[in-house]
């Protein structure tokens, strides 16, 4: 049976006339196209992760040699806030939902979201939320002439938010900015989903979708139940500060306890919600850069599902150190070994996808690869992380914060680097230099591992993680001196990553609407994409319904 | 600009409908944002300091309880009402679920008045009050947004501009507050039975 999604379209010669500068910003900033709202995303999460980028270069200076003072221990205070929550919530956030909202409904078929409007004012309410955070760097002194930007720690541990122990406006600044954040990732998710469930084009049933619209849509079922525990307890602290409430007021009964258990179980599925659609991608660009179809599509969306709801059960093995008890400790520990088997499934259909393909090793696929080896041993680390006696040794060492970065840097970072080089082409229309882009994966490979390889070293020692400065004999400095080392090599990497994008959108080559020969129907339309994505709504027959047009005697429908 | 040959598909091509999943969507969320209040609830039950107790100052609103229930049916019958193009009668059903919804405010109002004029229990007295007025507060605020939407639905409904074909809107509109008075049995059972 024939296939019958919309054949690439020529790219059109027509150039349009040169436009108002005030014409353009108005088009930007009224639009409630998916794809317009997914570039502002993206953009805006890349300034924040240049901003937050450079808060860690200053704290690897200040951590360099001991004894230092290149910033005051309270200026180290907020720059480690600032960095964690602006990675998490103003870089990870953003740029995950800036591609789901671009791919999304390019890959199923669709011309929009289901709630054009809804998507365009969670956008502004997140980039709202980002600008009250920084602002806070202005605003925080308040009446008070105290405080400056948030420096209670990016898990805002209480008491320490309490009206006595943070006076001014800057843990103010920090719960509206996460709780603004928070109703935006409802109301993306939300969007996400009914996208999904709602717009598929015809034959796009569940079972073909692609596998990145499968993990973002697990990705958004988890920000439900994840993100609103959050948004609860951010409710409950403002209550406290601004109406004198006692919930986590220890003077009046109250619990500091109750506010780890909110916090985590937000924050751990949180991990899940920034490394599922880090899968996505390499779920998307494993297959094309293999010259294979994916091994094992059930398994794969078994196991994504599956580690969703593992992940709402993992939250306390933050909390080893607290003291839960032998039953709880117990059940923590094996909930979180548990997900390592879904992970695991994940690895290995990734391993058996490249098996016996033609691996063409653009720096696409470079960061992929590298992807696959970092998340590994990143898996590895949490897995001793998770078993509690170790933990109560190591737990808020340095040792844990290598693990984490481990994650987000070496999975997730590395796999949004990939996924740049991957759809670059296709949302502007040219392509990323690939001697460039192998140029910034190397540099960025070697940063990477001289931080986070030699982070877990002064962790074991027993460094422990948010001080600002330790003393010479301690044995830490050699490591420290390494790690900021590798600090230099990730930003100038970075950089060249960012001339990269600006070079090749003006002088890049011309990308045509399929330049990787890929098989998901995004790359059916032209680059960029029209507003209306497609002329003809399109209908598949199988998993890859572009393969099926490429190869109308061999379609993929024949073996599904 | 695209070529497509389209083929007739033998079976018709339907997917839900994306106010209903979008208001699922909605629900979820709004369940776990009222189950962190309903754990910190029953977390602190009895751990207050000072008085006073929900048994002292609590009394049982079984009357508004049962407005705010019976508006669940009402609003039900205007939708059927609605998609039976009977206008007249949603306006009626409407106008029923909002006057019993707004009885409920009034309840709580009353509710509240009574615990902070002569008990004294406020927000920062004990961790009842935090997390007594905090629950029920959520859950009153949920009320009011309900009660606002359902008012411009009747307006609509009066003046004519909302017609049969609006029915799934309202059918939206409706799951939402089905889903306020199902947060309200939770809320009840928790402060007003297993709370005394």
């Amino acid at each position: 049976m024939a296939t019958h999604t919309s054949a690439p379209a020529p790219s059109t010669t027509y150039t349009p006339p040169r436009r108002l500068v005030l014409d353009v910003l108005h088009d930007w900033v009224t639009t409630v196209d998916h794809k317009k709202l997914g570039l502002m995303y993206i953009g805006y999460a890349l300034i924040f992760l240049v901003i937050a980028g450079f808060q860690a270069l200053l704290m690897r200076v200040q951590l360099s040699i001991p004894n230092n003072t290149f910033v005051s221990p309270q200026t180290f205070n907020s720059l480690f806030t600032m960095h964690g929550t602006t990675m998490v919530f103003f870089v990870g956030m953003p740029i995950l939902f800036g591609f789901g909202n671009y791919l999304v409904p390019l890959m199923i078929g669709a011309r929009d979201m289901a709630f054009p409007r809804l998507n365009a004012f969670s956008f502004w309410i997140s980039a709202f939320g980002g600008f009250l955070l920084y602002f806070s760097y202005f605003g925080a002194s308040g009446l008070y002439g105290a405080g400056n930007a948030p420096d209670v720690g990016w898990f805002a541990y209480a008491p320490l938010t309490a009206r006595v122990f943070s006076p001014g406006h800057s843990t103010d600044y920090w719960t509206l900015a996460i709780l603004l954040s928070g109703i935006s990732s409802i109301g993306t998710a939300l969007n996400i989903v009914a996208t999904t469930l709602c717009m598929r084009c015809p034959g796009m049933k569940l079972s073909r979708m692609p596998l990145l619209v499968w993990l973002y849509l697990v990705t958004s079922s988890l920000v439900f139940v994840t993100i609103s525990p959050l948004t609860a307890a951010q409710i409950m602290l403002m209550l406290d500060r601004y109406a004198g409430s006692h919930f986590f007021d220890t003077q009046a009964g109250g619990s500091a306890v109750l506010w780890m258990h909110f916090f985590w179980i937000f924050g751990h599925p949180e991990v899940y919600i920034l490394v599922l659609p880090a899968f996505a991608f390499a779920n998307e660009i494993i297959p094309v850069f293999s010259r294979k179809a994916i091994f094992g599509y059930p398994a794969m969306v078994a196991a994504s599902v599956g580690i969703g709801f593992i992940s709402l059960s993992v939250w306390a093995h933050h909390m080893f150190t607290v003291g839960l008890g032998p039953g709880a400790n117990t059940f923590f520990v094996l909930a979180t070994m548990v997900i390592s088997v879904p992970t695991g499934i994940k690895l290995f259909n990734w391993l058996a996808t490249l098996w016996g393909g033609k691996i063409h090793f653009t720096a696409s696929m470079m960061f992929a690869i590298g992807f696959l080896f970092q998340f590994l041993i990143a898996g590895l680390t949490g897995i001793m992380l998770s078993v509690a006696p170790f933990d109560w040794q190591l737990g808020s060492s340095y040792f844990v914060v290598a693990h984490f970065h481990y994650v987000l840097v070496g999975a997730i970072l590395f796999m949004i680097f990939s996924a740049f080089y991957y759809w670059y082409p296709k949302m502007s229309g040219r392509m990323l230099s690939e001697r460039l882009g192998k140029w910034h994966f190397w540099i960025f490979l070697i940063g990477f591992h001289l931080t986070f390889d030699f982070m877990h070293v002064p962790g074991l020692l027993g460094m422990p993680r948010r001080i600002y400065t330790y003393e010479a004999d301690r044995g830490w400095m050699i490591w420290n001196m390494i790690v900021s080392s590798g600090a230099v090599f990730q930003a100038a990497g970075t950089l060249l990553f960012v001339y990269n994008m600006v070079w090749s959108y003006f002088k890049g080559p011309i990308a045509g609407p399929d330049p990787w020969d890929a098989w998901t129907l995004e790359w059916s339309t032209p680059s960029p994409p029209p507003e209306y994505n497609f002329a003809v709504i399109p209908t598949v027959d199988s998993r890859r319904p572009l393969w099926d047009i490429k190869h109308p005697d061999d379609p993929d429908s024949r073996y599904e | 600009m695209n070529e497509a040959a389209v083929i007739p598909q033998t079976t018709p091509w339907v997917l839900p409908s994306r106010g209903v999943v979008g208001m699922a969507c909605l629900i979820i969320a709004e369940s776990a944002i009222f189950t962190i209040f309903v754990v910190a609830y029953l977390y602190y039950l009895g751990k207050d300091i000072t008085g006073p107790t929900p048994r002292q100052v609590l009394d049982l609103p079984i009357f508004t309880s049962i407005c705010l229930l019976s508006s669940s049916l009402s609003v039900h019958l205007a939708v059927s009402a609605l998609h039976n193009a009977k206008r007249g009668l949603c306006s009626l059903w409407l106008a029923v679920t909002v006057l019993l919804g707004s009885i409920f405010l009034g309840g709580t109002a009353h509710e509240w008045y009574k615990l902070i004029v002569h008990d004294g229990l406020t927000l920062q007295t004990n961790l009842f009050g935090t997390t007594f007025y905090s629950l029920v507060g959520l859950h009153a605020t949920h009320v009011l947004v309900g009660l606002i939407m359902l008012s411009l639905a009747l307006i609509f409904s009066l003046n004519g501009s909302m017609t049969s074909k609006h029915t799934g809107r309202l059918e939206v509109l409706s799951l939402y507050w089905h889903f306020v008075d199902a947060v309200w049995v939770v809320v009840f059972t928790v402060v007003y039975v297993l709370g005394r």
